[in-house]
């Protein structure tokens, strides 16, 4: 039952790091851009509902209302003011500046919130539980944010592949030149990805923040767990994202449930040996 | 028969060009040499910090400005570096000195399975891969009980004596080291750059495919590149420890000190070019020494500074001096020049 137990608490774990990743995964897939302060962003919006929080005394859920709509916001304003133009110069570019925004935010929210560590709170939600079986539990809030990945990913799948808004994605990852001629504005388009991947990011950090506690420098790791679920599940592949996300989960479970140093070393270990046995991931798809 | 009437008439009193260069490197080098003769702890040790962190950046200028191999993960083998270093001295007894090669070994030796890996990754996911990389290094780091585990240990007081008897005398010992360490690096990667190897380099750095469409065997040129990087870099590791006496996984494999900061000294400097570093090097230090003491805000204008230069002025600022003035200090393009053939004939 213990391996159950382990199991279970790494698949739940694992919906969160897809949620991290789901963002990452749109920006690079539509313009092969990797956003090095992708975590920083999920990490800002957690400090966002904090701030909700503290000022207007909002349940914390509820900060969502606010924080997704300004992160698209955020998103859509940074890809057209700052991102685009870094792109179409190789890849040395975005890398940096991204990097650089990075920098930029962990010590701009050191500043502002202090270094030190936060949590939402739930209350009740945070300790109800759901008793699946004798001896195995799940908590509610944990699979509220399996729940919401699952259906935040199916929205996605569902907008990239039945809309016109997704086909143009979808057209510009195989070929830019092509949807310019056909008069897509790129730049708005682009804008348009990184606005939903910011809004994807804000309700990652929202949820993140009620269920672990955050600092300013939380985002490089929430970035190398969204960067190894990309790579785990193979790119282009948003459910394969959501296993990838699981992936890294159980293999966090199971090493911290052997020795508690083991846990995030146990994540690393499993995306190297999938890089060696499957280097284009578990559910390749052409990009 | 103009142009030979013109070079005769050459006044033939004036020191040559390269009879200049001599004096002018022969100065240099004495000023350098005799640094612990006039000044003091404070600045050989000034001296320490500026040449590995120019060697450190000149290493990730060779990789990411001519191999393409973006890495944000060269704090894995400074980290090694130190590790080994320390593990060596406590483990044999023996003088850390004879422990700064094998450092280096052992990250060349670690670099090649590390590479085996990430190559697999292209472009930007190489880039985080290697920060991966790195992080579990640190992780592993961590385990290891016999050197402090995750708080990390200090030099014995028996090694530090084996160093030099005083703390004057081991600085001057630690300035001689690091300055044989950036000479030994500097000289390695120009050498490398004006090499037929370098030539490979440059033609990777200008276009890959293009690089590789014309027979360059791009992987093999990546990978030794990679693995020489590492090598100096564990060297590099190990002298930065030795002269902190202290080494904690956090420190040693640290991303902000041992990539974030020394890739912004190579933009602002010039990526891409032998020269930038050396400026890039120069102008980050007079930002720290200028504004360190605001903290946050130091890292927050040196984030801005480095995004400014990437979209203003990619080949920073040793790009944009040396397009207005026309000049290069280290030259390692290879020129065409017209032949007059009927002057000749």
């Amino acid at each position: 039952m213990d391996w159950i137990n382990t199991l279970v608490e790494g698949v739940l774990a694992g919906a969160l790091y897809a949620l991290f990743a789901a963002g990452l995964s749109l920006v690079f897939g539509v313009m092969r851009l990797v956003n090095l302060a992708h975590g920083d962003f999920i990490v800002l919006a957690a400090y966002f509902a904090y701030a909700l929080v503290a000022a207007l005394g909002l349940p914390p859920l509820l900060t969502l209302m606010l924080v997704v709509p300004l992160m698209a916001g955020l998103g859509y304003v940074l890809q057209r003011g700052l991102l685009n133009r870094t792109l179409g110069q190789g890849i040395l570019s975005p890398l940096l500046v991204t990097f650089g925004l990075s920098i930029i935010l962990q010590n701009g929210m050191m500043q502002v919130f202090s270094a030190n560590t936060r949590r939402l709170h739930l209350g009740s939600l945070e300790v109800a539980s759901l008793h699946v079986l004798p001896g195995l539990s799940v908590g509610w809030y944990p699979l509220l944010v399996l729940v919401v990945a699952v259906a935040l990913i199916g929205l996605m799948q569902m907008l990239l592949f039945r809309t016109r808004l997704g086909a143009a994605l979808r057209a510009s990852s195989d070929d830019i030149e092509t949807v310019r001629l056909m008069g897509v504005d790129s730049r708005h388009l682009f804008a348009v990805a990184t606005g939903l991947a910011m809004a994807i990011a804000a309700v990652a950090g929202v949820l993140m923040a009620a269920k672990t506690n955050f600092d300013p420098m939380a985002g490089p790791s929430r970035l190398i767990y969204a960067f190894e679920a990309v790579i785990i599940g193979g790119m282009g592949s948003l459910w394969g994202t959501l296993i990838g996300g699981m992936v890294v989960g159980i293999a966090q479970a199971v090493g911290g449930a052997i020795n508690p140093g083991w846990q995030i070393l146990a994540g690393h270990l499993a995306f190297l040996a999938i890089l060696v046995a499957a280097p284009r991931g578990l559910f390749p798809r052409t990009v | 028969m103009n142009q030979t009437t013109e070079i005769q008439a050459a006044p033939a009193a004036a020191l040559s060009p390269t009879a200049l260069r001599i004096a002018f490197v022969a100065v240099v080098f004495l000023a350098f040499a005799s640094a612990p003769l006039w000044s003091g702890r404070a600045v050989l040790s000034l001296a320490v910090d500026m040449a590995t962190i120019l060697a450190l950046a000149m290493l990730w200028n060779l990789l990411a400005g001519y191999a393409g191999l973006i890495s944000m993960g060269q704090q894995a083998f400074v980290g090694l570096g130190g590790y080994i270093l320390f593990g060596f001295v406590q483990s044999t007894g023996l003088s850390p000195l004879l422990g700064i090669p094998l450092a280096g070994l052992a990250a060349a030796l670690a670099a090649v399975p590390t590479a085996l890996l990430l190559f697999r990754l292209r472009g930007p996911y190489f880039a985080v891969g290697s920060w991966v990389v790195a992080e579990i290094y640190l992780l592993l780091a961590a385990q290891v009980t016999a050197l402090g585990g995750g708080s990390g240990t200090s030099l014995p007081m028996w090694a530090v004596r084996a160093l030099a008897p005083d703390r004057d005398l081991r600085q001057v010992v630690l300035y001689y080291i690091a300055m044989g360490v950036v000479c030994g690096t500097w000289l390695l990667t120009w050498s490398l750059l004006r090499s037929r190897f370098g030539l490979a380099l440059t033609a990777i750095r200008d276009s890959e495919s293009a690089a590789a469409s014309l027979g360059v065997d791009t992987r093999r040129v990546k990978l030794a590149v990679y693995i020489l990087a590492a090598f100096a870099t564990g060297i590099i590791g190990a002298l930065i420890f030795l002269a902190k006496l202290r080494i904690s996984p956090d420190a040693a494999f640290s991303v902000q000190d041992w990539t974030a900061d020394i890739l912004f000294a190579v933009i602002i400097g010039g990526i891409g070019t032998v020269e930038g570093p050396f400026f890039g090097t120069a102008v980050y230090f007079l930002l720290r020494w200028a504004f360190s003491d605001l903290g946050s805000w130091y890292l927050i204008g040196l984030g801005l500074i480095a995004i400014a230069f990437m979209l203003l002025a990619p080949d920073g600022l040793w790009g944009v001096l040396s397009r207005r003035l026309r000049l290069t200090i280290f030259p390692i393009r290879r020129l065409l020049h017209s032949v007059h053939l009927l002057d000749r004939a």
